[in-house]
């Protein structure tokens, strides 16, 4: 579904992610976790094609096209979705009148709006004022309703409170797998994703499939998500800066 | 009668005097513009285009949801209707100081006559216009609609207009300003006088739709009383050569309040130089102004001015500009002035181009660039103005849609 070839990214003439290769097969949940600033979100925006994201050297393949140098928009018709760490306030936007045009596709918002609370949102400017739940809350509702094939999520439940996160937890887990619950069949017919998390605490509702290191710009590693999430919270990164070092 | 005399003495020599803002035009190269008109009893007998043209700024042929309408082309009244009688007076300025004594004690008092140039031919020319009075207590619940409209080549049209809305009486006009199809050249000069009395509200919506070689002066005064409440929308999306505007509010009754709303949309070739002023000269007044401006290749001059004289006096000015070409220019000139202890004025003024991260946020959602380009500039000039119909919401969001293009 989504290959990433040897790409290297500089923002602003600094060099932020260098060579990642990293693969999302059809229907792969996978994770990245990493240390603060070590690049993931750059490596999000880059893949959905941000002005800023440099790309150096490498190539992006979605859907066996080269995309590297398509622009979002391109990219979001070809079914790449993102919900952004830090999504821009709209100023005069209404979160209604763009869920207006996010559904040209027919889908009905307003059922997923009142699960995920969001229906006093409506009238309000999107991201203008919103909570860091709230950003998270409208973001999920947006794409849900967009329902990419591929979705990049950053940091989902971050700043999402107890009570919500199982709102989000599940919302989330229908996107990705449209209600599914056999494995064989999510396989082929559910989204990939790529998911930052830092606590995992989404992989309590996405079934994920390979973990993925991201330090200094760099994949440190890869594996069961599950595992290395427990690595994490034991040894943190530092093991796994070592680790790499030894490997080279 | 000396008074009279002093003040045509004046008018006529403020004939060469040159406004402070904007383009000098010469009065000489217009003809003074007809004073001869038939009267249109029925609006939707006009041909389509001309109830088009009216429909564009606001003003609806068929009179559905107004309580009266009045239409000046050129510098003669051709319809004067009211429906709800008991809630508004509306004619003729001409007719209105036939009938009451005291109209002349709100002519020309709050507009000078030897202001510039344009005050002062449209003095000399003794021009008519509308006035509208809600009776005290009064409020009425639709707006009343007035139209003035250019209908002939190369002339220059004079109005004057006079609103009293008395006490704790509430009132709401749309003011369209149009030309004809087919009228590029001209001059539009229009007085208005308004005057908001104890406990009142009056909101006011003017919509300009002019072309490409129209001059516009308005030249505009309000007089707010006590506890009054002047709202102000003024809305100009369509090309136009130059208009300058510096339409001023005076508080100056305790707890007045005003919000002026500003939108302009300047093509390559226009000038817009927009101003808005409020003279706090009571205590505990409040004032809000917003102005929202792009320009697609013309010139923007926001200026916003707010001047503190009473204690307790609130006052925010907003003031942002977008740029959608290089061509273009945007001019934000805010002014804060307070002259005693206890004032509260602040501004915010920002011009740009609209942040590349915005309207990527929106491309990622689907929509193409053009699309989202039109959505951001849609939602920057929405400033929630109340009451428009729905022809002119198209018509705006058409517009719009030709901005979001050109801006590529
Ligand atoms: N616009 C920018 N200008 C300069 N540096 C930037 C910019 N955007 C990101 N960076 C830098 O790139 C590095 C990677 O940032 P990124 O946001 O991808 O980190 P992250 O892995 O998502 O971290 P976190 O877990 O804190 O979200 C950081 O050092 C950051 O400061
Ligand atoms: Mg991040």
């Amino acid at each position: 579904m989504l290959e990433i070839q040897n790409l290297t990214v500089e923002i602003g003439g600094r060099r932020i992610l260098n060579g990642i290769n990293l693969n999302v097969e059809a229907g792969f949940k996978n994770v990245l976790f990493g240390p603060n600033g070590a690049g993931k979100s750059a490596l999000l925006m880059t893949l959905m094609g941000f002005t800023g994201y440099k790309v150096v050297t490498g190539k992006i393949i979605f859907k066996g096209e080269d995309i590297t140098n398509m622009s979002v928009y391109e990219r979001a018709q070809m079914g790449l979705g993102i919900m952004t760490q830090r999504p821009p306030n709209m100023s005069g936007v209404k979160l209604r009148s763009l869920l207006d045009v996010i559904s040209k596709n027919g889908s009905n918002y307003i059922e997923l709006a009142e699960t995920l609370d969001m229906v006093r949102f409506l009238d309000r400017d999107v991201n203008v004022g919103f909570s860091g739940g709230e950003i998270k809350r409208s973001e999920l509702l947006q794409l849900s309703i967009q329902n990419p094939d591929m979705v990049l999520l950053d940091e989902p439940e971050s700043g999402v409170d107890l009570v919500s996160i199982e709102q989000l937890g599940s919302t989330i887990k229908n996107l990705l797998t449209g209600g599914s619950k056999c494995a064989g069949k999510r396989r082929r017919h559910g989204k990939s994703a790529l998911i930052i998390t830092h606590t995992g605490q989404v992989l309590d509702y996405v079934d994920a499939d390979r973990g993925f290191i991201l330090c200094n710009g760099r994949v440190m590693c890869s594996g069961n998500p599950r595992e290395m999430l427990d690595d994490i919270k034991t040894k943190g990164y530092v093991e796994c800066v070592k680790c790499k070092m030894n490997y080279l | 009668m000396q008074d009279e005399l002093s003040l045509k003495k004046k008018a006529e020599e403020a004939l060469k005097k040159s406004a402070v803002y904007g383009e000098d035009f010469n009065l000489d190269d217009y003809e003074i513009a007809s004073k001869g008109t038939k009267i249109t009893k029925d609006l939707t007998s006009l041909s389509a285009e001309d109830q088009k043209t009216l429909l564009n700024v606001g003003i609806v042929p068929n009179e559905e949801n107004r309580s009266g309408t009045f239409v000046m082309l050129n510098n003669a009244v051709s319809h004067t209707s009211v429906k709800q009688d008991d809630a508004v007076e509306l004619m003729s300025i001409q007719d209105a100081l036939k009938r009451y004594d005291w109209v002349k004690d709100y002519s020309w008092k709050l507009v000078k006559p030897d202001a510039d140039k344009y005050t002062a031919t449209t003095y000399l020319q003794n021009a008519d216009g509308y006035f509208i009075r809600a009776p005290a207590g009064k409020k009425s619940t639709m707006p009343v609609q007035t139209c003035l409209l250019i209908g002939s080549k190369d002339v220059s049209q004079t109005v004057h207009n006079i609103i009293v809305v008395e006490e704790g009486a509430q009132l709401d006009v749309i003011t369209g300003c149009s030309t004809k199809t087919g009228v590029e050249k001209g001059l539009h000069l229009g007085i208005s006088e308004i005057y908001v009395k104890k406990g009142a509200t009056l909101n006011f919506t003017m919509i300009h739709n002019w072309a490409e070689q129209i001059g516009v002066r308005p030249r505009t005064v309000v007089h707010v009383e006590e506890d009054g409440t002047y709202i102000n929308n003024y809305v100009s999306l369509k090309p136009v050569r130059s208009i300058q505007t510096y339409p001023t509010v005076l508080l100056e009754g305790k707890g007045a309040f005003t919000r002026l709303n500003s939108i302009g949309v300047a093509h390559p070739g226009s000038e817009l130089d927009l101003g808005s002023k409020v003279i706090f000269n009571a205590p505990d007044t409040k004032a809000e102004l917003i102005s929202r401006t792009i320009t697609t290749g013309g010139k923007v001059i926001a200026r916003g001015e707010m001047i503190g004289n009473a204690n307790g006096v609130k006052g925010h000015l907003e003031c942002h500009g977008l740029v959608l070409s290089s061509e273009g220019t945007q001019r934000a000139i805010p002014i804060l002035e307070a002259n005693v202890e206890d004032i509260e004025l602040s501004h915010e003024a920002a011009v740009g181009r609209i942040a590349r991260e915005q309207i990527e946020y929106l491309m990622a959602r689907g929509l193409t660039e053009e699309e989202a380009v039109g959505m951001i500039v849609r939602g920057f000039l929405d400033v929630g103005i109340q009451g428009i119909p729905d022809e002119l919401k198209a018509s705006i969001d058409e517009t719009i849609a030709k901005i979001g293009e050109k801006a590529l």
